[in-house]
């Protein structure tokens, strides 16, 4: 039943996608003061919603598991960070390329994308923490805690490097195109968004169901160990 | 869980990882008695202690000492513990040491206790002497000091007769006595088989993480104390 | 005792055992110099350039001198056993952990009001009239650092790569108090007026250590017992 669900979310979400690039790159006009470049921010946008949203949700469920002490929760909440972290990679990376070709620099300390990458070395950090920590509930309990100080600390990461910048002014990736986008344009956006929604959730499952597998083996082992 | 029983073991499992450390064990121990611990080294004697101790969390089952669990403040108030540490601050003098944990453990009057205390061990000559300057056997003194200073109910004490020098052992095993005749419970761990059964009314085995045996202490396991092992040990 | 009683016994004892061994201040005091120095390559310490940066330099030196000082707070109570003794205990981890924190405040204030004037003398800097104002941002800025350091040095106290891990959870964590420390001293360093623009900082220095230090205390007993 699993499987279907993944299979149904990963084949939805390949037919958005290939529609939208189909969108994108053939009835979308190039945008006025930025030229076809723009086009990036059909998947930087929707990456970043969908890292960003990862990272909230996966805390909800490490929230769970202290409640619970069920490790399936900690299971999910690893699995949504993972994927979540692939995507923030995709946004440093997009928006570094985008940078590139307006403004001719790789990194331009945009106020969101420079938030975003303090984002990503919280969640490597999570990560490393997981790997150093050898026991199953150690483990759990101690990204929960990190996922949490995390989720709470790039708000005000967030606030702060705005703020910033709005004191040292510098180069910012404009996603409303210097004025606001024209409707047809918006659209594509949100229909990525969706698309890609649904492709992190598929890979999210995928990890979990490699991660319960991974279990049952430990605790096969366990087993074994006994005996 | 009977009402006379100060410590109530029900069904306790506890991982590192793969490995099963415990595995279902269920027993009970009487308040006013002496359970020796036994098991080879790695049986999971120290897990058990530590779960005890409120030092760390079995998986599965269910623990309760004194009507309460082991990490509620009044449980860990009547609790004294003699871990492989000595659990001493080696910067500080035994005497600060013993005010610190008198303080800790919301004793009367942190600073008499800690010169009775000191007195109790033999260590008020040196009780301004920074611990780091102390020999083994003092050390030792110290800690047991430390572990009884609160007038704990219950005693957890993991191989408290390895590595001490006589006068060491003597000085526990006096405090030990008085302990019982006081109506405190003990759980003490051990493979050092002579001394523990001496003092023992209980004793329990731990088999790689299994409970193989659970009875009164006798004297044939004080005239051959390996004769637990040979019919409950290990295969 | 009372809760403050405890909590305060706790600090105490780790700030007599530091007084006594006096090996953590030390390190952390000649780790700053030695920061100190090796910047003044990098800058030319005479130039204007110097009053730009001065507030990130100070704060650099902190959070890294800082970190040592954080490290050791719970691994100090690996030696015997300790950090078992005070867990099963009755005081309760949010008495445990806020002795520390007092304790290493204590500690990171006295390594930072050493190595201010230091700075002052090798970076040629004028202090401030408004000397108390600075000293409000290192105190207020200081809390951020301790709050957090002492809680991950809480959760990484076990593990082998303890001094490797430290730093890279903690630093990304503590931009926000950083940046709020960074800019305040910058600007009064240069003798500026602190604008409408910079209450801001002041704000956002206050909200990060309220909101961690109330998360630290919530989160403390899961971290150190389970």
């Amino acid at each position: 039943m699993r499987l279907k669900i993944i299979l149904a979310l990963a084949t939805l979400s390949a037919l958005l996608l290939s529609w939208d690039l189909y969108r994108i790159f053939l009835q979308v006009p190039d945008e006025a003061s930025q030229g076809a470049i723009f086009r990036i921010i059909y998947f930087h946008v929707p990456a970043a919603i969908t890292s960003f949203a990862g990272f909230y949700v996966a805390m909800f469920s490490s929230i769970g598991y202290l409640i619970r002490k069920d490790l399936r929760l900690d299971a999910a909440a690893a699995a949504i960070n993972e994927v979540s972290l692939a995507f923030a990679t995709i946004t440093l990376v997009t928006g570094s390329i985008w940078g590139r070709v307006i403004w001719g620099i790789w990194w331009t300390w945009d106020p969101r994308l420079t938030s975003f990458f303090v984002c990503w070395l919280i969640y490597v950090g999570y990560f490393m923490l997981r790997r150093a920590i050898d026991d199953p509930t150690a483990r759990a309990r101690m990204s929960a805690v990190l996922s949490i100080f995390a989720c709470v600390d790039i708000v005000l990461v967030w606030k702060s490097i705005e703020w910033f910048r709005t004191q040292h002014p510098g180069p910012v990736l404009e996603i409303r195109g210097g004025g606001g986008m024209a409707p047809g344009m918006e659209a594509p956006l949100w229909w990525n968004l969706l698309a890609l929604l649904m492709l992190s959730t598929a890979l999210i499952l995928i990890r979990m169901r490699q991660e319960a597998m991974q279990r049952e083996i430990d605790s096969m082992r366990r087993f074994a160990h006994a005996f | 869980m009977s009402p006379a029983s100060a410590v109530a073991i029900e069904g306790v499992w506890k991982y590192f990882g793969d490995f099963p450390a415990l595995r279902d064990i269920s027993f009970d121990v009487k308040a006013g008695s002496c359970l020796a611990l036994l098991g080879r080294n790695g049986a999971g004697k120290t897990t058990l202690l530590r779960i005890l101790a409120g030092l760390s969390k079995a998986a599965r089952g269910r623990i309760t000492i004194l009507g309460l669990d082991p990490r509620a403040e009044k449980t860990r108030q009547r609790i004294g513990m003699l871990g492989h540490g000595i659990g001493v601050y080696e910067e500080l003098s035994a005497f600060e040491n013993l005010r610190l944990f008198g303080r800790l453990y919301g004793v009367d009057d942190p600073r008499k206790t800690a010169t009775e205390w000191l007195e109790r061990t033999g260590l008020d000559r040196v009780r301004d002497g920074l611990v780091r300057e102390f020999s083994r056997g003092m050390r030792q003194r110290l800690a047991v000091a430390r572990c009884f200073l609160h007038n704990p109910s219950l005693l957890l004490l993991d191989e408290p007769f390895t590595a001490l020098d006589d006068r060491a052992i003597q000085v526990l095993q006096e405090l030990l006595k008085t302990a019982l005749a006081e109506g405190r419970t003990i759980i003490m761990s051990t493979h050092q088989l002579r001394e523990a059964l001496e003092l023992a009314t209980d004793v329990a085995l731990i088999n790689r993480g299994k409970l193989g045996f659970r009875g009164e202490r006798t004297w044939e396991m004080l005239e051959d104390p390996g004769w637990l092992y040979r019919h409950y040990g290990e295969a | 005792m009372s809760f403050l009683g405890q909590t305060l016994a706790i600090a105490a004892k780790d700030l007599r055992s530091e007084v006594r061994s006096k090996e953590t201040v030390n390190a952390s005091l000649s780790f700053a110099l030695v920061i100190l120095l090796l910047f003044s390559f990098a800058f030319d310490p005479d130039s204007d350039q110097v009053r730009e940066i001065a507030g990130g330099l100070l704060w650099l030196v902190f959070a890294f001198a800082g970190t040592l000082i954080l490290n050791r707070s719970f691994a100090r109570e690996l030696v015997n056993d300790c950090l078992d003794a005070l867990i099963a205990s009755p005081v309760s981890g949010a008495q445990l952990f806020l002795g520390k924190c007092l304790a290493n405040y204590a500690l990171l204030m006295i390594v930072e009001c050493i190595s201010l004037p230091i700075f002052a003398i090798f970076y040629n800097v004028r202090l401030p009239q408004r000397l108390a104002l600075l000293f409000l941002v290192m105190l207020l800025g200081t809390w951020g650092l301790t709050v957090i350091g002492t809680l991950f040095s809480a959760m990484t106290v076990n593990l082998r790569l303890r001094e490797l891990m430290l730093p890279t959870l903690v630093y990304p964590l503590l931009i926000p108090a950083l940046m709020g420390a960074i800019q305040l001293s910058t600007v009064l360093i240069a003798g500026d007026t602190l604008g409408e623009q910079n209450l801001f900082w002041f704000r956002l220095l206050v909200a990060f250590d309220v909101i961690f230090t109330i998360l630290s205390l919530g989160l403390v007993e899961i971290v150190l017992v389970g």
